[in-house]
């Protein structure tokens, strides 16, 4: 399966990196990235495969929202499958 | 790659909208425990209930992780308990009430509805033993709802359970006084109910329904009212649109859900009923949608009006979401559940009245509405008589959740806390209807053509 972690927040430097390395830290295969910067705003997303998840997906998403209060961020993972219903017919 | 803006959306909607899956509903057929011995009933319930949702909550819990979407409730619905008490004739019904109690505790679910009978044409055997016995299995039990059908399009409305009904209400208040009269906040009363319900208290299991199935209730009434915020110079027709549009994303949401849930339970996916079920939390309100489209105050003049459209509109974005559609789907109007309901209703501008029109053009009726303590029975019956009257005539359903606050007077408040909020009570008609209501009888079908 795949899932799609959105970060949002203001821009700093390192925010992929710091993000691509928990990806890599539980084998989460990242597919494509999509980062655009609004104004202040720093808006990233992130399409990853989860098939070989060394842990839970839970756990990653746990980690993930850590990283993301620490750094005044939002992140959220959530399944693929959410936005492809929601958007498409 | 999915596009960024509709990825935002969705985690907007979720994390500030208050977007969620309101429940999943297991309905489960108790036909086959029906047994003359009232013990062995009673036991073949519970192990039925348990090997069919004894995992529901776990998986449920799996799938708000697997999506990363709240799940607020999970639950369970059953087969009338009227059809099953029918064959242990001069047994205390309560008795099953307790099984499905325990039950219920057991699985885990918030609510397990279904001590239920349908009587909208006459009381069959064990229907009025039942009904008599619910304000006792209301007051000893905490998870079990009930509900009641008096009435329906074909059959008309069974005026005599109008009237043994009021009574009802009134004892299941009195009963659970000590507790903020809550057992009657865990009764419905139908007419034309629904089958595959998924929404407390009026869910049941009807008996046309396969042995077992998931049935899924979405929310959203802040995501609508978001939405509506980003175009405040749109004429109606665009509103009605934006609010198709905004319901197409919460039901593809609710049918993802349920198909996923049926699939890791091995049960058919039932249904996705399409409603608008606020909560009393800020953000999470149908009145406030309505406050959005225009209206200073939920309840005031053109209140009718917009909630039609928005009901219909509702319906139409929601039918092409999903493959299944059922249940009540529509908006809800629960007055103590719904922060705005409840402020127009402690300034005034809501009625019982005008609350009584509005169930005409939408789902699902007068419901979660604080009445006066000292309100007689046959007023009761009345109002439940007048509402059950308009889904007959309107081939809809209607419904009636009032409550009584034993001790307490208009004006005064009651809080029940948690989803169920917290209300004003609502002035009522001191007028007496008990002559109507006690000449008993069946009020006629209504004719389906010359329609006026």
């Amino acid at each position: 399966m795949k899932a799609v972690i959105t970060v949002v927040g203001k821009d700093t430097v390192g925010i992929l990196a710091k993000v691509s390395a928990v990806c890599a830290e539980y084998s989460a295969n990242i597919i494509d990235v999509n980062q655009t910067v609004m104004q202040d705003l720093f808006a990233m997303v992130m399409l990853v495969e989860t098939d070989r998840l060394s842990v839970d997906l839970g756990v990653m998403r746990k980690e993930l929202e850590k990283l993301g209060e620490a750094n005044n961020l939002k992140i959220h993972v959530m399944h693929e499958d959410i936005f492809n219903s929601m958007h498409r017919i | 790659m999915l596009n960024t803006n509709d990825i935002l959306e969705t985690i907007k909607m979720i994390q500030e909208e208050n977007l969620d899956i309101r429940t999943i509903t297991m309905g489960i057929s108790l036909l086959d425990c029906i047994d003359s011995d009232i013990d062995r009933a009673c036991e073949k319930i519970y192990q039925k209930i348990m090997k069919k949702a004894g995992s529901l909550v776990k998986t449920g819990e799996e799938i708000e992780k697997k999506y990363g979407i709240p799940i607020i409730n999970k639950r369970i619905s059953v087969t009338p308990i009227a059809i099953v008490s029918a064959a242990c004739p001069g047994k205390d019904p309560v008795q099953f009430a307790l099984t499905l109690e325990r039950a219920a505790r057991d699985c885990g679910v918030n609510f397990i509805g279904g001590y239920s009978a349908l009587v909208q044409k006459g009381f069959s055997a064990g229907d009025e033993e039942l009904i008599r016995s619910i304000p006792r299995a209301l007051s000893l039990t905490d998870h079990v709802c009930s509900s009641v059908n008096i009435g329906s399009t074909k059959t008309g409305i069974n005026l005599d359970a109008c009237k043994i009904m009021g009574e009802i209400v009134r004892q299941a208040s009195e009963m659970t006084a000590d507790r903020n009269c809550i057992g009657s906040a865990k009764l419905v009363v139908f007419c034309n109910a629904p089958e595959d319900n998924p929404f407390m208290a009026g869910a049941f299991h009807g008996v046309g329904e396969p042995d077992c199935i998931i049935n899924v209730g979405v929310s959203g009434p802040g995501v609508v009212r978001a939405a509506l915020a980003k175009a405040p110079n749109a004429n109606i027709t665009e509103v009605a649109d934006i609010i198709k549009k905004t319901a197409f994303k919460i039901t593809r949401m609710g049918q993802l859900v349920g198909t996923e849930a049926g699939k890791m339970l091995g049960v058919p996916f039932g249904i996705v009923d399409l409603s608008l079920a606020p909560t009393p939390a800020v953000g999470d309100s149908v009145a406030h949608i309505l406050e959005e489209i225009g209206l200073e105050r939920c309840g005031t003049h053109g209140t009718t009006a917009t909630l039609a459209m928005l009901n219909d509109a509702v319906k139409k974005g929601g039918v092409m979401a999903s493959s299944k559609v059922g249940g009540l789907s529509g908006a809800f109007i629960p007055v103590t559940e719904d922060a705005g309901m409840i402020d127009a209703a402690r300034c005034g501008s809501l009625s019982l009245e005008k609350l009584e029109a509005m169930t005409a053009v939408c789902s699902v009726g007068l419901d979660m509405i604080v009445v006066p303590g000292d309100t007689p029975a046959d007023t009761i019956a009345a109002i439940i008589a007048d509402e059950a009257a308009i889904g007959m005539v309107n081939s809809k359903t209607t419904a009636v959740r009032l409550i009584p606050a034993i001790g307490k007077k208009s004006g005064e408040e009651l809080d029940f806390g948690g989803l169920l909020g917290y209300g004003p009570i609502m002035k009522i008609n001191p007028n007496s209807s008990s002559k109507f209501i006690s000449r008993g009888g069946q009020i006629p079908a209504p004719m389906q053509s010359l329609k006026n």
